[in-house]
């Protein structure tokens, strides 16, 4: 598992190490993961229901499917890591600690959300969890979050940014201007690209000239790897030794993560694109919180009842947020004019 | 009291902020090793180090984009975007990150940076380095927007926008550059959005902003001399917040107003003024608002061509003295 070398990657033809079996996760560990994975899962669910009921407006993008990515990645970080994304954010604000609560009143725009409602579900942020938006241009959170860096740099603390975004976005211009300046700066930032293997309605291979997307560094010499992002257990592996690799004064790395998501790009995607069998595939064969499930069942860390316990849990939570999102006040007017400047 | 270059007014603003405030941070191309393409940042590098004043590359969405990032975590960058009309090729950082950040986010995100560019014709660099872009940043809320036409407020208004807590657009005039102004010693600090009253007079009012402030002066002594029309010329200094209290103390005083603007007519910065002048003081003015602009055109690169494209002391002095005796 040693990160390559996008010399030694291009070489072997690949990046891809998705046949190597990850460490293990302990019994502690899988069921964290498999409660923060399943909170994701059923807090979405809601969400594409409340977006059914007309209670959620706008945009809303889901991230099922793609949960062990962030949770995976969160295991990896300490404290005053900061994490940025795109606009396909809910997953990572709950995976950064934020409450299912502020989340969903802000995707139906109340005054309890995040942003107050005036955010959405593309703009949201806590500063207090490190989490930094939220961005709904695509592409754009990455020179900021290489910014993130600089100022870690700059102040000479041991912190590491993550700068999350997708495969469509890694056809954008400005994410090469923050590779070249982060590795000439040698910025601890840890580049995830979330290969879903669609940016909105086009296949990876029809927008994107070379498709292993890990490798997108080497003009720069930033190594890549390409992980199994279905799996949590190589996700965290593979985030503990960037991390690691950015603390340690290396500079900046891209990790590519194949994952999929089962949801069409937005609310209003029917996802005609592709077809009913190859997201069956995903659902049966890859799903990332079936994978825990089994293996805890498998090993005999858990039971059946304790696992449904966890999801009966999870559930009361994200009920609770959907409850007050759908109760709490609509932002007063005089919102309109706060916070333009200071 | 000194007299100071316009040029070394930016360098001297910009290292009084960084002698007080550890927090700030210059990064541009060029600016460091070779102390800016216009030579407005000669000394900082060696002031300060490669730690707080960095050369970038050649890539302006990365500058904007790492200078937000960083303000984000209550650092205050100073980017510099060499000439203005590259704020078409960032101008996502410009319209849709710093702008909006703190509203979008309740106010929990603070973008506390500056951005300083060279604006503005004169220096025949043709229709892609020579354009007033002022108007493009004005119309969006969230920016703060100043452009001073002096040695001394270059440095007052560097302090205030590196100290305040919005993204503020710094607009330094190329064909300033050389100009001398009288500085005084030690720590100037300005306020934004406050206009100067830069020649007091009676019969008219005559708003600029820029390089158009020595012009409107020039003019106005021709106006006076020539014609015995004694103008008031305002140097409006500060877009956003714009000064409108002085602005229409001036048109109540002396009944007339005229604009004079680099920047291409249509949607230019005296629009909104004259809009709101006619909005709040119709009944102060004795005739109509003047804007004497740059045409609706391209910026050809040919002496010229150039020389008739931006407002003249000529033409400023013809059009305040035909619409006065209309």
């Amino acid at each position: 598992m040693a990160i390559a070398s996008n010399k030694a990657a291009a070489q072997s033809g690949s990046a891809r190490r998705e046949t190597e079996v990850p460490p293990d996760l302990t019994k502690d560990q899988e069921i964290a993961a498999f409660r923060d994975m399943l909170l994701i899962r059923r807090f979405e669910e809601k969400a594409g229901q409340l977006y059914g009921m007309g209670l959620i407006g706008g945009f809303c993008h889901l991230y099922i499917g793609q949960e062990a990515v962030v949770v995976g990645m969160q295991m990896s970080l300490k404290a005053g890591d900061q994490v940025i994304t795109g606009y396909r954010d809910h997953g990572h604000m709950l995976a950064c600690g934020m409450e299912s609560r502020g989340v969903m009143a802000e995707l139906t725009g109340r005054r309890g959300g995040y942003s107050k409602g005036k955010g959405g579900s593309m703009h949201m942020f806590s500063v207090e969890k490190s989490f930094y938006g939220g961005h709904g241009i695509v592409g754009a959170q990455v020179p900021l979050g290489t910014g993130l860096a600089f100022a870690n740099k700059y102040r000479g603390n041991d912190n590491v940014s993550l700068t999350y975004f997708g495969d469509g976005a890694a056809n954008q211009g400005q994410v090469y201007e923050s590779f070249n300046m982060a590795k000439l700066w040698n910025l601890p930032v840890i580049y995830i690209i979330e290969n879903n293997q669609y940016g909105m309605g086009t296949a990876v291979a029809r927008a994107s000239a070379t498709t292993t997307l890990a490798t997108r560094g080497s003009a720069h010499g930033i190594p890549g790897e390409s992980v199994d992002g279905m799996d949590v257990r190589a996700v965290k592996a593979v985030g503990e030794k960037a991390v690691k690799w950015c603390r340690d004064g290396n500079g900046p790395i891209i990790l590519e993560m194949m994952t999929y998501r089962y949801r069409g790009h937005s609310m209003s995607d029917p996802a005609k694109y592709r077809t009913k069998e190859e997201v069956d595939k995903y659902r049966t064969e890859r799903d990332p919180i079936e994978q825990v499930r089994a293996r805890l069942l498998a090993k005999k860390l858990s039971s059946d009842e304790a696992l449904k316990k966890i999801d009966t849990e999870v559930r009361a939570i994200v009920n609770d947020a959907a409850e007050f999102a759908t109760n709490d006040a609509e932002p007063d007017a005089s919102e309109l004019y706060t916070d333009v400047y200071a | 009291m000194a007299e100071l270059t316009y040029r070394d007014a930016v360098a001297r603003g910009i290292a009084q902020e960084m002698e007080r405030d550890p927090d700030v941070v210059f990064l541009g191309e060029d600016v460091a090793g070779a102390g800016g393409v216009f030579k407005a940042t000669v000394g900082l590098l060696d002031k300060f180090g490669p730690l707080r004043v960095r050369d970038t590359p050649i890539s302006e969405q990365a500058i904007l984009g790492a200078a937000m990032g960083a303000a984000m975590t209550g650092l205050k960058p100073i980017a510099e975007i060499m000439f203005s009309d590259f704020f078409a090729v960032c101008f996502d950082y410009i319209a849709n990150e710093f702008p909006k950040s703190r509203y979008m986010s309740n106010g929990q995100l603070k973008c506390p940076l500056v951005v300083r560019t060279g604006n503005g014709a004169g220096s025949r660099f043709g229709a892609q380095h020579s354009q007033s872009v002022e108007n493009w940043c004005m119309m969006i809320p969230g920016l703060k927007v100043v452009a001073p036409s002096n040695p001394r407020d270059v440095i007052g208004l560097m302090a205030a926008a590196v100290r305040d807590p919005d993204p503020v657009i710094f607009f330094e005039h190329k064909s300033l550059y050389a100009t001398k102004g009288e500085v005084p010693d030690g720590e100037i600090v300005d306020r934004l959005g406050t206009a100067t009253i830069a020649r007091p007079g009676k019969d008219a009012t005559i708003l600029a902003l820029a390089l158009m402030v020595p012009r409107a002066l020039a003019a106005a002594e021709k106006l006076k001399s020539e014609h015995g029309i004694d103008c008031e010329v305002v140097d409006v200094r500060s877009l956003v917040p714009l000064d409108t209290q002085t602005i229409l103390g001036s048109v109540a005083r002396t009944h007339r107003m005229f604009t004079v603007e680099e920047n291409p007519r249509l949607c230019g910065w005296g629009a909104e003024l004259a809009s709101i002048v006619a909005d709040e003081a119709f009944y102060d003015l004795d005739g109509p608002i003047v804007r004497i602009t740059t045409p609706h055109i391209p910026l050809p690169a040919a002496d010229l061509l150039e020389d008739i494209a931006l407002p003249s002391v000529e033409r400023i002095v013809d059009r305040v003295n035909k619409s006065m005796n209309a």
